[in-house]
């Protein structure tokens, strides 16, 4: 049995206590404190991961569930010598303050960009099929688990909306 | 070398406006963005340490009584658990901001539900967690205390006590009088980052990486409570994730997280979970507030009445200052400010974000609104006709004082009807649709600071001290003043904060950050160019420095000759303090939907002007104010701390239940910076801006729901059912 996980690419052994919840494992097992805690109840989004190209709360799921997964952390998608377009857009749309919920912000983004590119429907679109383009209310609408509690939903949006349009065209 | 600078004098010859480099003011974004964004700043509880033990705090269970026996031996029993910490010295509730003492300590004494009473530290976070659920605690109940405001008698705050004139007389001669009553239910801070330290004792240090505001004070509020010096203390809070008045003073989890350390003489890390941020952190307090306005035929004050309710715990001085905008935002020479105080056993009340005008303005200015329908005055012109031209109780001149600006230019970026104000006009489907707005105003503080520079001999410069940013940009606007002075590209200066181990800053609240440090910082760097000029054989005033280079001949490199210059400047507020009235000023403006048959209010769109000195960067000064007009939606629609009237414990002590804004409840929002000097507000004629912004929006969506639906509301926030409640049939 191969009792490992994939993060950023790498194998690591699952943890022998089964409590450790995903988020704590990346944060102290691995070192990976990029990935934030705020609520642990799966309310504020600041610790939002890719699993699997899948954007999920990983303070609500146990690392040992995760046997075999590929997971993708903030330190995974850039860093400070080769942001990805997300982190380059929020450095310049100012899209944080303190900068905490930032890393489960641009996570988040990075992952709600595909589900709209895949034709998934959200609470703002106009209807279930189709193709949905990435406009202002279908940015807020899905990003609305990412709590931001300095305010800068304005220019985190204005960020989104720069690299959904410029992936577009 | 320090060079200490009492500002007695409005500064109106600051060379910030006539320097070369072009950075002051600008929109860069932040110098520390890149970290963040990648992941990569640290906080509190994310350094790397060796052998760190995890502790969990224990909180009380009970309202009020004694903590009788905590059962330790069935702890230590529990797998992986080290210690039990159950000392005097552990403390039983937040510092208040710049107490610079132990707040109340002792915590078998309990006064609020959720109170910490004790910390198990374990070798992992899980066993920890898992062993401070379990512990059994005994306590002695006292039973039945007051916990809400209306079971005590409440007590004046007599400092705040302004009598003047006879406002009943005026109220019963006035044109047009209002004598409303509002409510206000209490808020959280809720900043993202949970209250967090790391604590490292050598046997002769303490080393703590914390989320702190203002080192300077809560280095000294640790001193106290431990019982060591100051000099063998050292604090760390480089990155702090959210502050929000929350961070102020030194919370539980600090004192913890060091006792525990210095007893086990090994590292401990202490992360409070979200539901003990709530529990046992400041709130801001509920208030009841009575506004009485009496105006003559023109709409011009002449009688102004403004009294507030509001709650703490026994013992703690703090007392929402409701009124302290009040004061003087607008004239009547009849007044009546009062402000009362009720003792009740919730958890501490202090400082959240704008404490006082965060909820004594958007009050006020909704009873403004109400003035202005009653005289059939358009209400941003029965503000404009009500501005004092001097501070209407103190009788000081302002020092600057810019409403008037934010509201023409306001509501002319708005598009704002100034015809007429009939509610219910507008109705598209289910949704009536209105709009509204309030004036703003916060007062201006500033602070003594002291930060140290040194250009070093390889043409770059380090700014060292101890002041913070928490997402309010201090990293960067200390950067511009550097490089606007010493002719510098900001990506040649390092900027070191949030260490007690450097010169001592004010620390970061009441809006005061920025322009304290900012003017230490310049004080700074004028003793540097100083020294340049004389090295140049020409006056100060005539050096001209930028990209490296002095005039258009020597570089810094070349002058420095291989040596650093290091200054330490210390600003000090003087007389300016005592001889002007400071605020900042603005206005906002706010278009809303409600749904007639839910009661659903929806912010289509807002904007607010805003007045406050010097802007030090123009990307960084806006994004607080959106961080304030997005508080300003929550405060209006959905924040609310409910407490259970049988013992006073938070009913909704999480971010599922307390309801800060969310993406969908933001519009995109257009901010007003409006351009001004303050030279009576600080040295660098900055004021603040970080509270600002929710200074009385939540007013301006009041007053649209009344435009669109006809609903007059009187209690914040506004949900739904009070929203229908309200509504016309």
């Amino acid at each position: 049995m191969a009792s490992e996980l994939i993060v950023n690419g790498r194998p690591h052994r699952l943890p022998d206590d089964p409590r450790v919840s995903l988020l704590d494992y990346l944060r102290h097992d691995l070192g990976l404190t990029g990935t934030k805690k705020g609520c642990d109840h799966g309310q504020c989004g600041a610790c939002t991961v890719i699993v699997n190209g899948l954007r999920i709360n990983s303070c609500l799921s146990l690392a040992v569930m995760h046997d075999g997964d590929q997971i993708t952390t903030i330190e995974g998608l850039g860093t400070p010598e080769a942001p990805s377009p997300l982190q380059r857009a929020f450095l310049a749309h100012d899209g944080f303050q303190c900068g905490y919920c930032t890393p489960g912000q641009i996570c988040s983004a990075t992952a709600m960009l595909d589900e709209i590119a895949n034709g998934w429907p959200s609470d703002a679109s106009a209807s279930l099929e189709g193709r949905f383009e990435p406009t202002g209310e279908e940015i807020r609408e899905r990003m609305s688990g990412n709590l931001c509690r300095c305010g800068a939903y304005a220019n985190i949006v204005a960020a989104i909306a720069d690299v959904a349009t410029e992936s577009d065209a | 070398m320090t060079v200490h600078f009492k500002q007695d004098q409005p500064a109106t010859d600051n060379r910030l406006d006539t320097m070369a480099q072009g950075v002051i003011g600008k929109p860069l974004p932040r110098i520390e963005g890149l970290a963040k964004v990648t992941g990569t700043a640290p906080y509190a509880a994310e350094y790397v340490c060796e052998n760190c033990a995890e502790g969990v705090l224990v909180t009380a269970t009970i309202t009020r009584g004694t903590v009788v026996r905590v059962d330790i031996d069935g702890a230590m029993r529990m797998p992986g658990v080290v210690a039990v910490i159950e000392d005097d010295r552990l403390i039983a509730r937040p510092a208040q901001g710049t107490a610079n003492e132990a707040p109340k300590q002792q915590p078998r004494t309990v006064c609020y539900w959720g109170q910490p009473i004790a910390l198990v530290v374990a070798e992992t976070f899980e066993q920890a967690r898992d062993a401070a659920r379990r512990i059994a605690v005994e306590y002695r109940d006292d039973g039945d205390v007051a916990v809400t405001p209306a079971e005590v008698a409440a007590e004046e705050q007599e400092d705040e006590t302004v009598r003047e004139g006879n406002l009943d007389k005026a109220m019963a001669d006035a044109a047009f009088a209002v004598d409303a009553t509002y409510t206000t239910q209490g808020h959280a801070s809720a900043a993202m980052e949970p209250h967090a330290a790391m604590a490292q004792w050598d046997g002769r240090t303490l080393t703590v990486h914390a989320s702190l505001q203002m080192l300077n004070y809560n280095i000294c509020e640790l001193a106290d409570a431990i019982g060591i010096g100051a000099e063998n203390i050292r604090l760390i809070s480089r990155f702090v994730g959210g502050g929000f008045g929350s961070k102020l003073g030194i919370s539980e989890e600090v004192v913890a997280a060091s006792l525990a350390a210095m007893q086990l003489q090994r590292p401990v890390r202490v992360v409070m979970s979200r539901q003990q941020v709530f529990q046992g952190i400041m709130r801001r307090s509920e208030t009841t507030q009575r506004l009485r306005l009496a105006a003559n035929s023109d709409g011009a004050l002449t009688g102004f009445g403004h009294e507030a309710l509001v709650s703490n715990l026994p013992g703690e001085e703090f007392a929402e200052p409701v009124l302290q905008s009040s004061h003087f935002l607008y004239p009547g020479e009849n007044r009546e400010l009062v402000l009362k105080l009720a003792r009740i056993h919730r958890m501490t009340a202090g400082s959240v974000r704008a404490p006082g005008e965060a909820v004594g303005m958007p009050a006020l200015e909704a009873a403004m609104d109400i003035l202005a329908e009653k005289a059939g005055i358009d209400p941003v012109e029965l503000r404009l006709r009500n501005i004092p031209d001097k501070d209407p109780e103190r009788g000081l001149p302002f020092s600057s004082h810019k409403l008037a600006e934010c509201l023409r230019q306001g509501a002319e970026a708005f598009g704002w009807d100034h015809g007429s104000r009939l509610a219910r006009q507008r109705r598209e489907g289910e949704w009536w649709i209105g709009t509204g707005m309030a004036s703003a105003a916060r007062v201006h503080n500033v602070a003594e600071a002291k930060a140290r520079v040194t250009l070093k001999a390889d043409g770059t410069a380090v700014v060292e001290t101890d002041m913070t940013d928490i997402g309010t940009g201090t990293y960067t606007v200390v950067a511009q003043i550097v490089g606007e002075m010493l002719g510098l590209r900001p990506e040649r200066i390092l900027v070191d904060l949030g260490d007690t181990r450097h010169p001592r800053g004010p620390g970061s609240g009441g809006s005061w950050g920025a322009a304290s440090i900012g003017s230490a910082v310049y004080v700074a760097c004028m003793a540097i160019r100083e020294k340049l000029a004389a090295q140049l054989g020409t006056d100060e005033s005539q050096l001209r420095l930028s990209d490296g280079k002095a005039g258009d001949g020597q570089t810094l490199v070349e002058l420095l000759d291989g040596s650093d210059i290091a200054q330490t400047g210390h600003y000090e507020p003087g007389r300016i303090k005592d001889d002007f009235a400071a605020s900042g000023f603005g206005a906002f403006f706010a278009q809303v939907r409600v749904n007639h048959y839910t009661g659903e209010t929806r912010v289509d769109r807002m904007l607010g002007a805003f007045g406050f000195g010097r802007v030090l960067n123009a990307k960084t000064a806006r994004s607080q104010c959106l961080g304030g007009i997005t508080w300003s939606i929550g405060m209006a629609l959905t924040e609310a701390l409910e407490f259970d009237p049988r013992d006073g414990h938070l009913v909704n002590r999480d971010l599922a239940e307390y309801h800060v804004p969310v993406h969908r409840d933001v519009p995109d929002l257009d901010v007003i910076l409006i351009e001004e000097r303050d030279p009576a507000a600080s040295f660098i004629q900055a004021k603040g801006i970080g509270e600002l912004g929710m200074c009385g929006g939540a007013a301006s969506i009041a007053n649209a729901i009344y435009n669109a639906c006809g609903a007059r509301i009187f209690d914040y926030p506004m949900t739904p059912a009070r929203v229908l409640a309200a509504m016309p049939d």
